[in-house]
């Protein structure tokens, strides 16, 4: 399945959780904060969060800023 | 101080010994920022949320490994926002970002040039916000009706600008602060405008809470130099304001006796 991370499409197993994809990624560790589909994801719950085809993700982090 | 104690500055129910807010925009690298962040003596600093880049090395250090969230109270800004809806969104993924925290730095902007604050989506922002349990440190114009109605919705500090951001021009309508001050219950910071040293004490003499900038520091040929310069500034501004400035007079009065002269 294809789904949309950071506004580029990314191709998942099909029923991969948020963890699996963040796994693929290399974002398991640091600070991050992730959204699916416009709803914040608790971190808690990246394992039971099953993404479906089409789904859109964002994934940030803190950077320098005023 | 020997003549008078100062009450140290409180947010949101949090208690900081320096007035002084720092950005973490424009440095060279974190180690400049972290040095900077030190010689300030700031204890918060804000930050922006943006998108991990996804080709990036897992093994970089990233600004919060730099500067650490147990140490410096994280202020997360919702720089570049210009709906109200995003900056609502924005400040969501921070406070999941950071556990929880609810302090944000709201700022809704209106052009790019300028960048103004679009005051109406602020205040729509400013209102879901607090609803949903954020303390707000909302960036605003120098209007003093607009920061009152900011402060009504209950925003926990109220930070006016003092010229457009990362302009260097200095407070350039003092009586707005000081008509904004006059009304104010919470915390005034301003936020935005401060080229230099004196800019900042210009602002703490007003009466001003406190002074959040960036680009002074950041833009300063010697930027943690500047830092330190900006501690002075905002220590000696306060207290300047709290000793209580003499009168403005037209003519001159004599600082030495007349009485006793022999010539």
């Amino acid at each position: 399945m294809e789904v949309i991370v950071n506004g580029d499409q990314q191709v998942l197993a099909p029923a991969s959780s948020v963890m699996d994809l963040l796994e693929s990624l290399q974002m398991t560790q640091g600070r991050i904060a992730v959204e699916l589909n416009g709803k914040i994801i608790p971190k808690s719950t990246f394992q039971q969060h099953q993404l479906n085809d089409g789904d859109k993700i964002e994934i940030v982090q803190a950077i320098g800023g005023g | 101080m020997s003549q008078h104690e100062d009450i140290a500055l409180q947010v949101a129910g949090k208690t900081f010994q320096s007035r002084l807010i720092i950005g973490s925009g424009k440095y060279k690298d974190f180690n400049e920022n972290l040095a900077a962040l030190e010689a300030s003596g700031a204890e918060i600093i804000t930050v922006a949320i943006r998108r991990v880049n996804l080709g990036q090395n897992a093994d970089e250090p990233s600004l919060l490994d730099v500067i650490s969230p147990e140490t410096f109270t994280i202020l997360p800004n919702t720089a570049g926002c210009y709906t109200a809806d995003d900056a609502v969104r924005t400040c969501r993924m921070a406070r999941e970002l950071l556990d929880g925290h609810k302090l944000v730095k709201l700022e809704v902007l209106g052009d790019q040039t300028t960048l103004y604050p679009n005051v109406t989506e602020t205040l729509a922002a400013a209102e879901t916000l607090v609803k949903d349990d954020f303390d707000v440190m909302v960036y605003t114009s120098d209007d003093p009706l607009v920061a009152k109605r900011l402060e009504e919705i209950g925003c926990v500090a109220v930070m006016p600008l003092g010229a457009p951001i990362g302009s260097g021009l200095g407070i350039r309508n003092p009586y707005n602060i000081r008509l904004i001050l006059e009304n104010a219950k919470v915390p005034i910071i301003v936020d935005a405008g401060v080229g230099t040293a004196s800019d900042a004490s210009i602002a703490m003499e007003l009466g001003c809470d406190g002074v959040l900038m960036n680009t002074a520091i950041a833009e300063a040929k010697l930027p943690v130099l500047m830092a330190s310069a900006m501690k002075k500034a905002v220590e000696s501004g306060r207290e300047a304001f709290l000793a209580g400035r003499m009168p403005r007079r037209l003519y001159a009065s004599a600082s030495s006796p007349i009485d006793g002269t022999f010539f």
